[in-house]
């Protein structure tokens, strides 16, 4: 009998937290966002459908946007991630764990703030591009701030943690004696990498690209500190809608859109790629 | 949002077809009662957190204030609520405040807790809304979009004039009966500031006279604008000469081509919040929209910074003390807002503080000290009792102009026009 209720009563912490602060705040903004109104009025549930195809049609600038810098990042995080945590899981001998901290060592100061310290090294007569003009390698109107790249450098910068973590995992539980063998059986290693560690590691790309695609999309702290004009993300409209204009049924659409759609993308990611190598490997 | 339970009007309107007026709904009868008592769980959960509103703004009853105070007491204790920065200050110390204590016995719990007012108007406004306490009996707050809404919500107590007998006496006409809230029936002035040109003579050459310069191609990618809605739209009917007290929907959409116009040939770096004084002092940006205040502090500390209100016009705008309708210490609160239109006190807080102070009066006084002090001290006092930025001229102030007061209609359209600028 004991042995049958402990696992519940394990969940049951974790259960109702999730009940009381994902679920009921899902279903009340699930409700919001098909009411009409204003603040000043109230607002009051019609069943209005059309808040989201509003959302949609007002703001698929920045959807489409937002996806785009989210995948932009995801793609550059992998790029910088994998060498990195390849060379920790195989090269880094017994320093492994120093330079896993070190990873990690920027999420010890405050997400804005990182951002915050990206203008003062990138401002337009800054340490970095001041040389740089003065040389005369760069036009005296180059700059960096407010542009798509230090957008999107500033997800990247800010997400890495995320890929390296998990790929790093993935690719420490490859078993050194596996490579061996493909190397005895005439493997170079380029072939060894590509046939034998790389599809062993994907699951961690997977995993890393969830971390960081999801909320990088969703993102709105870098674009408001480091975009301009042009580079505003879905994450901003939503804030502006709730926080300024107080359209909470606008944002609530606007919000839920966000969410189905990185669903889906998510579940026809995870079908290419195929779910069965990620959920073996979170078995294992 | 709150979880009140809805009117059951509200109910019916599960069931019905809703009327754009509602007016038609026919009385509930037992039968109805029982098909939304019947309704899922689910509709039903919907259906309780619908976002209370109150209707147009009601104006206040003429017994409101007697009603509203005839029972309130000092408490002795006040919370205080307002932007940081806001305080004369003595290294830890706000002096102002220890005085105050001093001569009233009232202990104050100061917090600089108001960073901009979308964001403390959407911490408020549940709480408000739900009839709780938000923790504080005193805040200031910007007039504005913010600010109307508080006032349309009922979220303001209505002042009891008769105990605030400085603000009488001391307060500048132009700052009496403004605008936004006519005879200050819920609001008096804490400071005020002017939304200007700020501008480094550094990059840009020559003065700066005319709001046009914005609109200059030769600083292309090197304009900070604003990203407030009602800010960027001043200025965009400055530019055409419209008063934006005055302005019409059309003038707005006029306003919003042109401010598009801007934006489309490259000119604006960033529609900012209060991070365009770095980006000016750093140089990313030559010109920009800004606050009096902010610019002054920058000069004050050696930057070489200019301001000036373009005579076009330029916006005065400004901090209002109010007390929301859930304060705890009503009276205290009341004690506070006249305190600091004491002249002396004012003056205190106005060469602390920087922005354009609400009691005239304060000049003679700084320029009286001017004249006792030495050294640092005589230069940084003199400096203060002579700058424009802090007492505007007559000239300057007749440029001065409010933000239009919008309803929740108008606001919409207001988003709609110039949201896409600033975030498309």
């Amino acid at each position: 009998m004991r042995r049958r209720i402990a696992p519940y009563l394990l969940v049951l912490p974790g259960g109702l937290w999730l009940i009381a602060f994902l679920v009921v705040p899902l279903v009340f903004m699930a409700s919001v966002s098909t009411q009409e109104g204003d603040i000043v009025n109230g607002f009051a549930q019609t069943f209005r459908f059309a808040n989201f195809a509003d959302a949609l049609t007002e703001y698929r600038t920045q959807f489409l946007r937002s996806a785009g810098y989210g995948l932009a990042g995801t793609v550059l995080t992998i790029a910088l991630a994998y060498p990195v945590a390849y060379w920790i899981a195989f090269k880094a001998g017994r320093r492994k764990s120093t330079y896993l901290l070190l990873v990690l060592l920027p999420f010890f100061v405050s997400f804005v703030l990182r951002t915050v310290s990206w203008k003062f090294l990138l401002a337009d007569d800054g340490i970095l591009l001041q040389p740089l003009k003065s040389a005369g390698l760069l036009a005296q109107d180059f700059h960096v701030l407010q542009t798509t790249a230090a957008v999107v450098g500033g997800l990247t910068y800010n997400y890495l943690p995320f890929m390296v973590l998990p790929i790093y995992v993935a690719l420490e539980r490859v078993d050194p004696r596996v490579v061996e063998a493909s190397q005895d059986l005439y493997a170079s290693r380029l072939t060894s990498f590509t046939k034998v560690v790389l599809p062993l590691s994907l699951p961690g790309v997977f995993a890393g690209v969830l971390m960081t695609f999801v909320p990088m999309t969703a993102d709105y702290v870098n674009a408001a500190i480091l975009g301009g004009p042009a580079n505003t993300m879905i994450g901003n409209i939503i804030q502006t809608e709730y926080l300024v204009n107080n359209d909470y049924p606008a944002g609530a659409a606007l919000s839920f859109t966000l969410m189905a759609a990185m669903l889906i993308g998510i579940f026809v990611y995870a079908r290419a790629l195929g779910t069965e190598n990620v959920l073996e490997a979170a078995a294992r | 949002m709150t979880t009140a339970p809805r009117d059951l009007a509200f109910l019916r309107g599960l069931t019905q077809a809703r009327t754009r007026s509602g007016s038609a709904a026919t009385p509930l009868t037992r039968r109805d009662a029982l098909r939304v008592a019947g309704l899922s769980a689910a509709a039903l959960g919907l259906a309780a957190c619908g976002v209370q509103g109150r209707g147009a703004a009601a104006p206040p009853q003429k017994d409101a204030v007697a009603g509203y105070w005839a029972d309130k007491k000092q408490n002795g204790t006040l919370r205080f609520a307002n932007w940081p920065l806001y305080m004369d200050k003595d290294g830890k110390r706000y002096v102002t405040l220890e005085s105050f204590t001093k001569e009233t016995g009232i202990q104050v719990e100061y917090q600089e807790a108001i960073q901009d007012m979308s964001t403390w108007f959407g911490k408020i406004q549940p709480q408000l809304a739900a009839g709780q306490d938000i923790g504080y009996d005193l805040m200031v707050m910007t007039n504005g979009i913010q600010l109307g809404r508080a006032v349309a919500l009922g979220y303001l107590v209505p002042l009891d004039h008769a105990r605030l007998p400085n603000f009488a006496a001391n307060a500048g006409d132009t700052f009496k009966n403004r605008s936004y809230d006519k005879g200050n029936v819920y609001t008096i002035p804490w400071q005020s500031g002017v939304t200007g040109i700020a501008y480094n003579p550094k990059y840009v050459d020559g003065e700066v006279t005319s709001i046009q310069e914005l609109w200059n191609p030769k600083y292309k990618g090197k304009v900070g604008m604003l990203l407030d809605n009602q800010e960027i739209a001043n200025f965009g009917l400055f530019a055409l000469g419209i008063d934006p007290d005055k302005s019409v929907e059309a003038d707005w959409r006029k306003a919003g081509q042109k401010l598009q116009e801007q934006r489309d040939a490259g000119i604006v770096r960033k529609y900012y919040e209060n991070d365009y004084v770095d980006a000016l002092v750093r140089g990313d940006i030559w010109m920009c929209m800004a606050w009096s205040g902010d610019v002054y502090q920058q000069i004050a500390e050696g930057q070489d910074l200019k301001f000036v209100v373009p005579q076009e016009g330029a916006t005065i705008w400004t901090d209002n003390m109010c007390i929301p309708k859930t304060a705890r210490n009503p009276v205290d609160a009341l004690a506070m807002m006249d305190y600091s239109y004491k002249p002396e006190i004012a003056a205190n807080l106005a060469e602390y503080i920087n922005y354009i102070t609400p009691v005239p009066g304060t000049q003679a006084l700084l320029k009286d000290r001017a004249a006792k002090a030495s050294g640092d001290d005589k230069e940084a006092l003199d400096l203060l009792a002579a700058s424009p930025l802090i007492y505007p001229s007559d000239a300057d102030m007749a440029r001065l102009r409010s933000y239009k007061t919008l309803t929740s209609a108008e606001e919409k359209v207001f988003e709609g026009i110039f949201q896409p600028i600033t975030q498309g």
